[in-house]
């Protein structure tokens, strides 16, 4: 499509900007007289603190200040919080230790905060860190997932003396019960998904200020939701109210997820700047992220799934230990339950469902939502029970999909969601054309003839996003609204500026939702700026998370640009001395129906500000509006990808031959982005599924705490995608859109997994499937080949 | 990082009276090992001599028989050279094969080699082709040059200025590389003149670049990949085992990597 409106794919506007070096990072950011902070940071999972002693440290060369535990206790400055409820099945609500933001007493993982040394340089402040003498205790930890609630376990919080955070629930238990009495089949699988440490480009940074002639603070952060940031410090933590403490995240370079939360070393900044009466700035090294960024995913899984004579799916009953990490993050509690068992139904029609998730605290870092958020996690639970099953009960993967799909909309699961629309049998049948699944017998003799393993995998995927109603997220434990705002600015001359509380940190909102706009009002779209990220020029915002930005962001934009066209047809009819019904807008000209009297959108514009043709009784002046959006449902984006593999049975090495995506994600505003969007999603998934993985010894150490172990996902990993689109537009949303930005995430570790069990005859492999897992795996199903 | 001093002699003269004179002295040449342990605190040497500024260690020269390859000569410039390509292809691709376009820009061989980290590629490419690296002092021959992990012959003060590897007979290295780091996980370099066979292990051994007898022997009857079949590879427990990679995985890859070297070195 030509020109630059919805559809069209328009090259990102922030683009030129980033990649000459253009852009305005925190870390970019520099405040006159600005000290600088170094955290000193438990090298023990678990120990006592018996006493800190900061007197030789304190004196050394360009010290300002040192704090611990003890100064933001006596200061009354909060704990960090977890801003979602969870209640345990026998009501009991969720055991939430406290979460000093400097640790009081204890500590509870390696890399947790012990004090801050904050000089006039960087290095000063490390030299200074290393002569602080800390006399630890060492407890013993719990490190490990399975057994971490063990009776005899060491107690991590004493508000939870065996280390379980929850035990939840949702779905008919009963009805799943007789769904199993009555099976023909069972399929059962038992499943790991992986703990992954989310890598932005961009590592935290933080720059706290105060302004003791105004007694204002402002935050410069690396924040996916500046508003919550603000939020949550003023009202929970208590740094300042509201209006007196602005937040600023400038560009930040990614998020996935873990920039969502409100972390430590930016409540430390804000709240010391004040105490030294100088801006204070932190910039994570990546080792400080590798240790203390929340971490994504860490479940154990069993699962059951009953199927009748005919192939059709009767229940489901899933059984998640989930790995919280040492303490409870902003939002950890929502993860492994309310965005995790409500997707379990996936693209299925499932008459009864049974999640049951116990959610642990173990001596490691804490864990939050990174991409796809508990949907990811769904999704491989639920399609690798697909395969498994179509494998034990001989049929074809992709026509035990076929037979269970839903086919008429809106359907209600078993679990929450209500699905507004899809196509999910058109999404399958034409992955499966481009992808030549035909063809696949044949690939597969010649890889043989090689001496190479193929295998095929399906992922047939569904996530709720657009996250969410904010009454129905409200009744769910949230703590939090989820609607979006947006403000339209209409300048004299005719140029616009857009305020949203989305954040863009990636996704390539100013090009997205420029071409809204410009496409709406019929104007250049460099005539278009989105404002975001800054509390003191935007409204409250909820931010950018969850594959919302488009459903709920731009729908609020709509709200506010049909509020700015009501406006300007009555200035129009006004300048055009006619009747305001007998206006048309179209093409960015307002005209009178059936005469050839026209004005241009930026001459009504003008028309507004200098009010000369109405009187202020007739029509106020000026041409701006706001709104507020909350949609009435989730959105729901599907899709199916078909991964194929080849593995090297001699090294164990996996290589993804050719990778299918097809997916719905309703209107596409810009097809360019999407397809990026994807392709990152996609490399990500790949990454859980074969490279990443963090691992901690028995100490509570953690082993990849750098490149060096963490296996990154790179380019030549990764084959050349294809990716395409079915569409059934989003009913519960102005535009349409569904959301994006976590589909590929979701879809990828099945359709691996799915591809590498296929290739290897066995199902007994977990992610990552690294060239030792599967080598290993290979020789045992060499083996059994072999009986 | 640590404070410290900082020497950018112009000539190997200088350099050769600095590293006299300067205490708790590091050479820095590509900067690829020793500033990323200096940024983590784990090195604090009073000073750093940086190489960079001295011409006369940065060439590749055909010298009769032999390439001299000097210290400061980095990854990139060795796998790119049309020299070092036609007399030693297997050593442009060995060195193609080091880390990511940064680190091979920036790395030298020089710098590598007096690492000897356990799972860097040159050591056991050097070994393989019997060269000889030549110091500010003297000439150490490979087979003496890497006494263990992150250990060489090298003294105090002692400077790498370049190395001399001989042409004419056959080479290959193959590398498996670790996923995370792209290191060697394990690698075997087979290096054939005349009837002698060398096979250099690296990446896997508890203790460094280590040589495969075994495999050295099979192959000095007949120099074929064939001739490695049913050889036993080197025994779990003098390998490493780490996140990636058990002892056992590793001495099967050995015997996969030195078959893959052998055909390659054997390809026409
Ligand atoms: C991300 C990454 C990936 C890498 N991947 C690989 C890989 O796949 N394979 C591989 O083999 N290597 C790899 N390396 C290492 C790299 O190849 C460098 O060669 C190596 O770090 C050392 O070379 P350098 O020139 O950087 O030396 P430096 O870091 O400057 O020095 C290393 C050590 O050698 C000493 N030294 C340097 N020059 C001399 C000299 N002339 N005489 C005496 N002593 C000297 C220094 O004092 C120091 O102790 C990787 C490095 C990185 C950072």
């Amino acid at each position: 499509m030509a020109g630059t409106g919805i559809g069209a794919r328009v090259t990102r506007k922030e683009d030129f900007r980033f990649i000459t070096g253009k852009g305005n990072y925190t870390d970019d950011i520099n405040r006159p007289g600005q000290a600088h902070a170094y955290f000193l940071r438990s090298p023990h999972a678990h120990a006592k603190i018996r006493k800190i002693d900061t007197v030789k440290a304190a004196a050394m060369p360009g010290v300002v200040a040192i704090f611990t535990g003890a100064d933001i206790e006596a200061d009354k400055v909060g704990g960090l919080i977890c801003g979602w409820m969870i209640h345990s099945k026998d009501g009991s609500p969720m055991k939430a230790g406290a979460h000093p933001a400097l640790a009081v007493g204890k500590v509870r993982y390696v890399g947790d905060h012990v004090a801050v040394v904050i000089a006039e340089s960087l290095a000063e402040a490390r030299d200074a860190a290393e002569a602080i003498v800390v006399d630890y205790e060492p407890l013993k930890p719990v490190v490990d997932l399975a057994s971490a609630t063990k009776k005899g376990s060491p107690v991590i919080h004493d508000a939870a003396p065996d280390n379980q955070v929850y035990d939840w629930h949702l779905g008919d238990e009963a009805a799943v019960k007789a769904a199993f009495k009555k099976a023909k089949h069972i399929t059962k699988i038992d499943l790991v998904n992986n703990r992954l440490v989310p890598n932005a480009m961009e590592p935290r940074a933080a720059i706290g200020d105060y302004n003791p002639g105004e007694e204002a603070f402002t935050l410069y952060t690396t924040s996916q939701n500046p508003h919550v940031a603000r939020l949550v410090l003023s009202a929970f933590i208590g740094i300042a109210p509201e209006h007196k403490l602005r937040v600023i995240a400038p560009d930040v370079g990614g998020g996935f997820g873990s920039k969502i939360f409100i972390y430590a070393e930016e409540t430390i900044c804000v709240w010391a700047a004040k105490k030294v009466g100088r801006p204070v700035k932190w910039v994570a090294d990546r080792t400080e992220e590798f240790l203390a960024i929340a971490h994504g995913r860490d479940h154990l899984t069993h699962a059951e799934m009953a199927i009748d004579e005919n192939g059709r799916i009767l229940g489901l009953h899933v059984k998640t230990r989930a790995n919280l990490g040492a303490y409870l993050s902003t939002f950890a509690s929502s993860v492994p339950t309310y965005l995790y068992v409500p997707l379990l139904s996936g693209q299925y029609n499932i008459p009864a469902i049974y999640g049951e998730v116990e959610a642990v605290y173990t001596n490691t870092a804490p864990v939050d939502a990174y991409r796809g958020a508990g949907r990811p996690e769904a999704t491989f639970v639920i399609e690798r029970l697909m395969e498994v099953a179509a494998r034990e009960l001989g049929m074809d993967p992709a026509a035990f999909r076929k037979k269970n799909f839903i086919k008429s909309f809106p359907h209600q699961t078993p679990v929450i969601m209500c699905y507004d629309t899809g196509d999910y049998n058109a999404s399958l049948v034409k992955a499966m054309e481009i992808h030549d699944v035909k063809g696949f017998a044949r690939r597969k003799r010649e890889s043989a003839k090689a001496g190479k393993l193929r295998g095929l995998g399906y992922s047939a995927y569904i996530e709720a996003c657009g996250i969410a109603p904010s009454a129905a997220v409200g009744s769910l434990g949230a703590g939090v609204g989820l609607w979006e705002s947006a403000e339209v600015r209409v300048n004299p001359v005719g140029t616009v500026e857009v305020l949203t509380g989305s954040h863009s940190h990636g996704q390539g909102h100013e090009t997205t939702f420029a071409q809204l706009v410009a496409g709406r009002l019929g104007i250049p779209i460099e005539n278009v700026a989105i404002v975001h990220g800054d509390t003191d020029k935007v409204q409250m915002g909820m931010g950018t998370y969850g594959s919302r930005s488009g459903a709920v962001g731009m729908s609020a934009i709509v709200k506010a640009l049909d509020k700015i066209e009501a406006k300007a047809k009555k200035v129009a009819s006004f300048v055009l001395e006619a009747s305001e019904a007998d206006i048309d807008f179209k093409d960015g000209k307002f005209s009178v129906k059936g005469t050839d009297k026209s004005i241009d959108f930026a001459s009504v514009a003008l028309q507004a500000y200098v009010a000369h043709k109405f009187t202020g009784e007739q029509l106020e002046p000026g041409l701006k509006e706001g709104a507020f959006y909350d949609p009435t449902n989730f959105t729901f984006p599907s899709g199916v990808h078909i991964a194929e593999v080849e593995i090297d049975p001699e090294t164990g090495v996996t290589t993804i031959a050719k990778w299918t995506a097809v997916d719905d994600f309703g209107v596409i505003i810009n097809p360019m982005i999407v397809e990026g969007q994807v392709h990152g999603g996609i490399a990500q998934g790949i990454g859980q599924a074969l490279l990443e993985g963090a691992v901690y010894d028995a100490n509570g150490q953690l082993l990849t705490a750098s490149y060096m172990d963490y296996a990154m996902p790179r380019a030549d990993d990764l084959p050349s995608f294809r990716v395409d689109h079915t569409t059934t537009p989003c009913p519960s949303n102005p535009l349409g859109i569904k959301g994006c930005g976590e589909a590929g995430a979701i879809a990828a570790p099945a359709a691996v997994m799915n591809a590498v069990t296929d290739a290897l005859g066995h199902e007994n492999i977990a992610m990552p499937a690294t060239p030792q897992a599967v080598w290993h795996a290979a020789q045992a199903g060499l083996a059994r080949a072999a009986e | 990082m640590y404070a410290f001093d900082f020497h950018r002699p112009a000539t190997l003269r200088q350099a050769n009276s600095l590293i006299g004179k300067v205490e708790d002295a590091k050479i820095l040449a590509g900067g690829q090992t020793l500033l990323p342990t200096m940024k983590q605190r784990l090195a604090s040497p009073a000073a750093v001599i940086d190489l960079s500024g001295v011409p006369e260690l940065v060439g590749i020269e055909q010298k009769g028989r032999n390439l001299v390859i000097g210290a400061m000569t980095s990854h990139a410039e060795v796998a790119s050279s049309a020299l070092v390509k036609a007399a030693l292809p297997g050593l442009a691709a060995l060195a193609g094969g080091i880390g990511d376009p940064h680190v091979r820009h920036k790395g030298t061989i020089g710098g590598s080699i007096a690492n000897n980290d356990p799972a860097a590629d040159y050591p056991a490419g050097l070994l393989a082709l019997g060269a000889t690296i030549v110091t500010n002092r003297r000439r150490i021959p490979a087979g003496e040059f890497f006494t263990g992990m992150f250990s060489t012959a090298l003294d105090e003060g002692e400077i790498i200025t370049k190395v001399i590897i001989p042409t004419g007979g056959k080479f290959a290295y193959a590398k498996f590389r670790n996923p995370a780091s792209r290191y060697a996980m394990v690698g075997v370099a087979v290096g054939k003149k005349g009837s002698s066979v060398v096979v250099a292990v690296t990446g896997a051994g508890s203790d460094g670049v280590f040589r495969w007898a075994e495999a050295e022997a099979a192959l000095g009857k007949r120099f074929n990949a064939k001739s490695l079949d049913g050889i036993k590879t080197p025994a779990a427990k003098e390998l490493n085992s780490d996140i990636h990679a058990s002892a056992e995985y590793r001495s099967h890859l050995i015997g996969v990597m030195a078959r893959r070297a052998v055909a390659a070195a054997t390809a026409k």
